[in-house]
């Protein structure tokens, strides 16, 4: 039972069944990072996804536009309260990029640019959950938000769409990331509230 | 890393002071049976219930790093905000909120780190720096600190009087809006130039803490970047807003 706080009101919020437990809307697009922001230019960016058997499946910026770009419309949830509603991204899905990669594993590392990293179960990245984003609302994403390409998996809390990400590693495991490290929790489902290990 | 094993239980504080520290900054020591102490730079989850069962939640940094069962937090008024101005306002001592944490184990100070430190904040972004600032004069720490602090105006810096007095930390006051009378620096934004005039004062390849609101940190994190500071070097702690 919670304690009631003597003449807090509070305010009367919108309520709105897109919202899962504990968020609130936001307008804004705020930005939450480990440390500065990484400025990678598209001539040198690559991504890889590497495989138990040592394989590497690798994209450089033209080879990863070739591919079918999708148009993604999706409520994303910050672990620090926001969500956003019907957010427009462009991007790549890890359908397509998987598509010819062998691996038994069932967990992924997700490595950025600046040294981040994620650990996700490699089924919530399959099967039209997830993309490699480098659009925002029609323009070329902006390196505070993570361009020029990031994760972006809307069912998890945001921390998990690794901005500037650079490669995907297989996994046997579940090995926490960054900031599962740090306190964070291992899987991260806003509607269950899974905020903090 | 400290493994923080209950941090998903929320628990009864009671506010036990409350003291203004600008016009639109006040601190609240609150007392939590069972807290048991915080890392310097860790945060908390602050809950508010109302009557009708309505309830808000809001992260605040720690200002103390002590072990036992207080902790102090500072609040800046957001104008407009939901939760700041009935923290800053309205709460009296004996009044009760819920907290949980402590939260966070990137952005803390330990007092076995001996590397050179460089904090910078901005506002109420000097909350967990302050907690690192106490945390290194409690334990007796060598290592070399120093702060740059950037408020609007004198009357808006945040444990003014605590810092002017620390031992064992330098402080670089930066006024943004209105400095001192007779201040060698005219109010400004930090720059560039602000930060390199203290690696012209012999303060080397750092460790940074930088922590206040969204814009300020991106643009320090992006200024020290820019001047020569290696990135992995630099802890952020962006606390949402502009
Ligand atoms: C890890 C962490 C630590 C924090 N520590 C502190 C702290 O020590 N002291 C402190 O005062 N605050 C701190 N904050 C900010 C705090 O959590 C709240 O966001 C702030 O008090 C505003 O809440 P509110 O309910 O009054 O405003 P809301 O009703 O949530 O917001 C009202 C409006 O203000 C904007 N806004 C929200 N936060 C800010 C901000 N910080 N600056 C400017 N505009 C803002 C919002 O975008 C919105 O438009 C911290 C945030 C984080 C994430």
């Amino acid at each position: 039972m919670a304690v009631f706080t003597r003449g807090f009101g509070g305010r009367a919020r919108e309520q709105d069944d897109r919202l899962p437990p504990g968020q609130f809307l936001t307008e804004d697009f705020p930005v939450l990072s480990a440390g500065p922001t990484p400025r990678i230019d598209t001539d040198e960016w690559e991504f890889q996804i590497r495989t138990e058997a040592g394989e590497t499946h690798r994209w450089d910026w033209d080879a990863l536009q070739a591919l079918q770009q999708d148009d993604i419309t999706r409520d994303i949830h910050c672990v620090t309260r926001w969500t956003k509603l019907g957010t427009s991204w462009q991007g790549v899905s890890l359908d397509t990029l998987f598509a010819d990669v062998e691996s038994s594993y069932d967990f992924v590392m997700a490595h950025s640019y600046g040294g981040y990293t994620t650990n996700i179960p490699l089924e919530d990245l399959l099967d039209g959950k997830a993309w490699i984003a480098t659009g925002f609302n029609g323009e070329p994403l902006e390196a505070e938000h993570g361009g020029p390409a990031r994760l972006l998996i809307p069912h998890l809390y945001f921390w998990k769409s690794a901005k500037w990400v650079r490669g995907l590693v297989m996994q046997q495991d579940d090995e926490p990331g960054f900031w599962e490290q740090n306190g964070y929790h291992a899987y991260g489902d806003p509607w269950l509230e899974q905020r903090y290990s | 890393m400290r493994r923080t094993g209950h941090v998903d239980v929320w628990k009864t504080a009671t506010v036990v002071s409350a003291t203004q520290l600008t016009p639109s900054g006040r601190s609240l020591v609150l007392d939590v049976p069972g807290w048991g102490g915080n890392l310097a730079g860790q945060h908390a989850d602050v809950r508010l219930t109302a009557p009708d069962g309505y309830q808000a939640v809001r992260s605040y940094s720690i200002a103390s790093a002590d072990a036992g069962d207080r902790l102090e937090i500072a609040v800046d008024r957001v104008p407009d905000g939901e939760v700041s101005p009935f923290l800053v306002d309205a709460i009296e001592v004996g009044d009760q909120v819920e907290v949980r944490g402590p939260l966070g184990g990137w952005f803390v100070w330990r007092p076995e780190e001996t590397e050179p430190v460089l904090l910078v904040g901005g506002g109420s972004g000097i909350v967990p720096l302050m907690a690192m600032v106490r945390a290194h004069e409690a334990s007796g720490s060598t290592a070399p600190f120093r702060l740059v602090y950037s408020v609007r105006s004198p009357e808006d810096a945040f444990f003014a009087e605590e810092l002017s007095a620390a031992t064992g930390v330098e402080v670089t006051w930066i006024y943004t809006r209105r400095a001192p009378d007779g201040w060698p620096r005219p109010a400004g934004r930090l720059a560039a130039a602000d930060l390199q005039a203290l690696e012209a004062a012999g303060v080397e390849a750092p460790s940074v803490f930088a922590c206040g609101p969204t814009g300020f940190v991106e643009a320090v994190a992006d200024t020290l970047v820019t001047i020569g500071h290696d990135p992995a070097r630099i802890k952020t702690e962006r606390f949402g807003g502009a």
